[in-house]
């Protein structure tokens, strides 16, 4: 993540544009700065700013980050799958990410609660980030930029055998792949 | 089946007919009422076990007791396996049956493990056999006795010489264990900073299909157990979990969600040929071939909640089966067809057993954090991961939920057991 700052902060930038006021991105620079890049449609394009001596770096170790500052964890009530309207900003900030660079790829892990089978459990997780695939594809993300997998009940966010842990771990998190 | 052993010559022909009937008879055994009437049986030292690295008698005596059929008492036991028995005073013992043995080292470094069976109540000689072996299959050596002294007295196979697959869970780190059906001579088969789920053994007992996160997704994979050999079987695009072997070992039954869902798909051994064979909006997983390979069982909630279906594996509308409660999962089928295990939950989770052809169902466990029933081969015994007293355990109970035991217990989440199938 840190390797990639420049690259991030550009990223961020985008999302501002993208998202207009109502996003919750932050800021160090303005958004002009980078404006441009986003109506060239491609975040990887030469800025001018960079000048003659700047070595682009394609760094494939790790996936294109998300930014740090975009939440990407949905919760959902017990024994649901439907993504609450108080989430609905996360799946459209990603959509926008994804729609701004058709090379970018995330992935949705399902997870449930502790309680239950793990068979049973991976099945609920999927159906959940099915849930949140299904949201972003209808917002015109392309399926192949997307990807719902589960891991159930096995990676819980945090331990804890009482409801607010339990609520914490019914999630699906977004990564980029 | 063991091409190293062989019966006892001397007495070939009074192992001929094992004559399992008068065996009941003869030792008072009421199927019934296991934990409740027990054999009595002595169980003599074997000859130079002090000199092997294992107690032979000590791991048969274990087998037995465990069991729940057999009751250990003091008395006379021959030298070895070429003694004769004290039979009038094994009769004051209170004894039903006696054993002894040896152990001796061969020219060529193997042990040659021996044993003879004798009926105190009849006076007569039940058999006996010589198994050498290597230094390491010693443990393998007393299972196989145990194995036969509980079949000789009881008409049932025996299952110590059996193993059981489980997975223990530590803070980022996941193992694939295997162990001997008496929770000893643990291994490790897998060991991986990524969950493992839902372990399921090859019907020769040479090959465990599992789950693995390593690639940040569920992936079904079989691995060869003496070989260490590991194959991908299942990584369609989203979630690849559930296997579980076909009955012939040439298929598996797998949960995909590729086409979207979690449904249950059958593949060929190698992972070719997915073929989708539920058909429901709703979730479809955790399929069991029935032992005749012509039913699958599996967990859906096509209704509402989970419930376990039937249906034909060559197609054909599925068949609800579990009806009380709201939430079961996780069936599992006795081998002979007749009993489902499965985990229901009420004020918390049970393991339960349905009679199939009535539909009766009865809880077998005492306890509420059950998971992962699974029969042994002979059918008489169901092993479960739960938690005891706070503690993560490994629990065995015969059918009837009378006579339960602890396998293994340890500090560590210990889950997802499953017993391996006779052959060893």
């Amino acid at each position: 993540m840190i390797k990639n700052s420049g690259k991030l902060i550009l990223a961020m930038a985008s999302i501002a544009v993208l998202a207009g006021c109502a996003s919750p991105v932050k800021l160090d620079k303005p958004a002009e700065v980078v404006s441009r890049d986003v109506s060239a449609g491609s975040s990887s394009s030469t800025s001018s700013s960079s000048g003659q001596s700047t070595v682009g770096t394609i760094d494939q170790t790790k996936g294109t980050a998300i930014p740090v500052s975009l939440d990407r964890v949905i919760y959902f009530d017990f024994d649901s799958y439907v993504v609450k309207d108080e989430f609905r900003p996360i799946v459209e900030a990603h959509a926008k990410l994804l729609k701004a660079d058709s090379t970018r790829k995330e992935v949705a892990e399902g997870h449930t609660d502790e309680r239950g089978g793990s068979e049973y459990n991976l099945a609920l997780g999927q159906r959940r980030a099915e849930a949140v695939v299904k949201q972003m594809e209808l917002l015109g993300v392309g399926d192949t930029q997307l990807e719902a997998v589960s891991y159930g009940k096995e990676r819980p966010a945090v331990q804890g055998s009482d409801e607010a842990a339990w609520a914490k771990n019914r999630r699906v998190e977004l990564r980029s792949k | 089946m063991w091409p190293r052993r062989q019966v006892l010559r001397a007495f070939g022909a009074s192992l001929a007919l094992p004559a399992l009937t008068p065996a009941l008879a003869q030792f008072r055994l009421e199927i019934s009422g296991v934990g409740a009437t027990q054999i009595p049986i002595v169980l003599g030292r074997f000859r130079d076990e002090d000199r092997q690295p294992q107690s032979l008698s000590a791991i048969v005596r274990a087998d037995l007791e465990r069991s729940g059929m057999f009751r250990i008492v003091d008395g006379p036991a021959p030298a070895d396996e070429t003694g004769q028995p004290d039979y009038n005073t094994l009769r004051t013992r209170g004894a039903d049956a006696v054993v002894s043995g040896s152990a001796s080292r061969l020219a060529d470094g193997r042990i040659d493990v021996r044993y003879r069976l004798w009926d105190v109540v009849k006076g007569a000689d039940q058999g006996g056999q010589s198994e050498p072996v290597p230094p390491v299959d010693l443990r393998l050596a007393a299972h196989h006795i145990s194995d036969q002294i509980y079949q000789k007295l009881t008409g049932e196979r025996g299952v110590f010489s059996t193993r059981i697959a489980y997975v223990t869970k530590q803070p980022g780190k996941y193992t694939l264990r295997v162990t001997d059906a008496d929770g000893e001579n643990i291994q490790s088969a897998l060991i991986s900073n990524e969950p493992i789920i839902s372990p399921a053994w090859s019907p020769d007992g040479k090959e465990l299909a599992y789950v693995s996160f390593s690639k940040r997704k569920a992936v079904v994979y079989i691995q060869n157990i003496p070989l260490r050999t590991q194959r991908e079987v299942a990584n369609f695009r989203g979630s690849n979990s559930a296997p579980f072997f076909s009955p012939d070992g040439q298929q598996l039954a797998v949960t995909l969600s590729k086409d979207g869902g979690s449904h249950v798909y059958i593949v060929d051994r190698n992972g070719a040929n997915p073929r989708l064979v539920t058909f429901s909006t709703g979730i479809d997983t955790e399929a069991k071939f029935a032992p005749d390979g012509k039913t699958l069982y599996f967990v859906s909630d096509r209704g509402g909640g989970p419930q376990i279906y039937r249906q034909p594996v060559a197609g054909g509308n599925a068949e609800r089966v579990t009806f009380n409660g709201a939430y079961n999962i996780s069936p599992a089928l006795s081998p002979d067809g007749k009993l489902l295990a499965y985990i229901s939950r009420g004020s918390g989770f049970k393991v339960m057993v349905m009679d199939l052809a009535s539909g009766d169902v009865r809880s077998v466990s005492d306890t509420n954090d059950d998971e992962s029933p699974s029969f042994a081969p002979n059918g008489r015994y169901i092993i479960y991961a739960t938690k005891s007293e706070g503690r993560d355990v490994l629990m065995t109970t015969t059918v009837d939920g009378k006579f339960k035991s602890r396998l293994l217990e340890s500090g560590l989440d210990i889950r997802e057991p499953v017993w391996g199938p006779f052959g060893r």
